[in-house]
């Protein structure tokens, strides 16, 4: 479990953490989404004690990073997969690691098997290796001393489609087995695919936290009619408010509450769902939009 | 699969022991290919060093003494390059991201570098001394005369103190700046700029006579290169109180830097 409460960090007039408070909980995989530089990393390194804050408190499971015997048998983390002698080899960099935690060596031949590392590859020095691969590595290295928590700072970051199907099973069974997970992305797809709890952070911030399902249903309702005039008058009627999404409505209520009023009023649906996917992309852009760096709200210059 | 493994934090396990750290630390001074070839390049160094002293040394001044001043410079180099390297890695190539990681007590960090450093510094010279004693052998045999062993167990370890203290001199250096390029500049400075400086001001008529004086108390390069030469209680104070401004001052505010410093 990893509580943060009331977390701040400045640097110079700089907010780069405001008032953050948020909680994993043990079996599930944490999603912590917010575009670059909206304080994620920071966030992180503060809860592994790289980065001291200016107020506020980070535990795991109620103890600070500080006061953990041994982290790295007790909370895996991986903070920059790239941040490695770029002249070890991959095996190399497991090996220290299982050496500074103690470890029989026979954990870095698991682990390396475990995220499909070869022999070959594990021989070959990082610098010859894809930003996939050093995940893969860094995914290896938080799971070497068998941790009950992970947290990982875009661990999805450079692995192809079936990488990151890979990763969810992966985080899935280990959150099944009871473990917790925090991770980061600035992608919401790959957050979509692995977490099943939501942190939106923006500018600092955190602007929405969630289950998915949650924040997928507060996305809406998407509803298409084949008198769309008649269908908004129907949903108007009823109280709820609407808005042109293609050819048909988004609608701020469920769907139940949507086919309701559509089936009163006598209007035919042709399409009734939630507004998944695309919706939670809408709420994200909209959460943080505000807060977006490259915004050109007259529309891009020519 | 058990289905509620409680994810909490074990108190009580042992925490990762210095000496665990200091192996660990050791090992990542060889194991990158720049660490192996530096370390390398000590035993090659020295290797050479000996060829040249068996072919141009005239045979009657051939002693073990003149193998061991002749290691002196390239020892002064290379060691304290190590030294800086073991340190500064962790921030150049950003290693501590991992190491402050698994090992929170940053200080316990700290100090299991800097025994690791007078370790590996300690067997360097081992190496290059036994390196120096074939040499003695095989150059006296090869020039026709009988070896001379002129160095004492005194010397001997003198030497080893002096060379250690000059890689200390870089593991300082590399606390402080916590940059490899910036580091080995600054040790070049330290050790070759500041003593030339020092020179001229005690040569110079103007200077000469209050900067004599002083100079063994503040110039720590001599204070080091005593230890070579016979050196007498006064140059052991000499050693201590330079080393506070050159060594102690500036160690201490590295290491309250790294204690507090955000690692990125």
């Amino acid at each position: 479990m990893i509580t943060v409460q009331n977390l701040s960090k400045s640097y110079g007039g700089f907010r780069a953490v405001d008032d953050v408070s948020f909680q994993c909980r043990p079996g599930s995989v944490t999603g912590f989404l917010g575009p670059n530089g909206a304080g994620k990393s920071t966030t992180m390194r503060i809860i592994a004690g790289l980065t001291i804050q200016d107020s506020g408190q980070a535990h795991v499971s109620g103890v600070r990073y500080q006061d953990i015997p041994n982290p790295g048998t007790q909370i895996g983390v991986l903070l920059d997969a790239s941040a490695q002698h770029a002249g070890r080899s991959g095996r190399e960099i497991l090996t220290i690691g299982a050496r500074t935690m103690g470890l029989p060596m026979s954990r870095v031949d698991e682990m390396l098997e475990l995220v499909s590392l070869t022999p070959a590859e594990a021989k070959r020095k990082v610098r010859n290796y894809s930003l996939g691969m050093r995940q893969r590595l860094g995914i290896a290295h938080a799971l070497l001393g068998d941790p009950k928590i992970l947290m990982l700072d875009e661990p999805a970051n450079g692995l192809d489609p079936a990488g990151i199907h890979w990763m969810r099973s992966l985080l899935r069974e280990y959150a099944n087995r009871g473990g917790t997970v925090l991770l980061s992305s600035h992608l919401l797809h790959e957050v979509q695919i692995i977490a099943d709890e939501l942190i939106v952070i923006g500018n600092g911030r955190i602007v929405a936290q969630g289950t998915k399902d949650e924040l997928l249903q507060s996305a809406g309702t998407f509803v298409r009619a084949g008198d769309p005039a008649a269908l908004t008058n129907a949903l108007t009627a009823a109280g709820l408010t609407t808005n042109v999404s293609g050819e048909g409505l988004s609608v701020d209520a469920t769907p139940e509450q949507v086919g309701q009023a559509a089936a009163a009023a006598g209007v035919a649906l042709v399409e009734l769902r939630p507004a998944d996917g695309a919706g939670l992309e809408e709420m994200f852009l909209q959460l943080t939009a505000p807060n977006q760096r490259d915004q050109f709200p007259n529309g891009v210059p020519a | 699969m058990s289905t509620t493994t409680p994810a909490t934090v074990d108190t009580s396990v042992r925490s990762v022991p210095v000496t665990r750290l200091v192996g660990v630390e050791l090992r990542k001074m060889f194991d990158t290919r720049s660490g192996f070839w530096l370390m390398a390049s000590i035993g090659i160094i020295a290797l050479l060093a000996t060829i040249g002293v068996i072919a141009f040394v005239p045979p009657e001044s051939l002693s073990y003494g003149i193998f061991g001043s002749a290691f002196g410079v390239p020892m002064n180099i290379l060691l304290p390059v190590v030294a800086i390297l073991a340190v500064t890695s962790e921030w150049s190539q950003r290693t501590g991201l991992v190491t402050f990681t698994l090992v929170p007590h940053r200080g316990a960090v700290v100090l299991s570098k800097f025994l690791a450093v007078i370790a590996a510094g300690v067997m360097a010279m081992l190496v290059v001394l036994a390196v120096g004693a074939l040499g003695n052998l095989v150059g006296s045999g090869i020039r026709g005369v009988s070896p001379q062993w002129d160095l004492s167990l005194e010397d001997f370890l003198l030497l080893l103190l002096g060379n250690v203290l000059s890689m200390l001199i870089g593991f300082m250096l590399g606390i402080l700046i916590r940059n490899s390029a910036a580091a080995i500049v600054a040790y070049f400075v330290y050790s070759f700029v500041v003593p030339t400086i020092f020179g001229v001001l005690s040569a110079l008529p103007a200077t000469k006579d209050w900067f004599g004086d002083i100079q063994p108390w503040i110039d720590v390069n001599s204070a080091i290169g005593q230890l070579f030469d016979q050196p007498t209680a006064k140059d052991w104070a000499h050693l201590l109180v330079s080393s506070i401004p050159w060594f102690f001052l500036p160690m201490g505010l590295g290491i309250w830097r790294v204690l507090r410093a955000e690692v990125k």
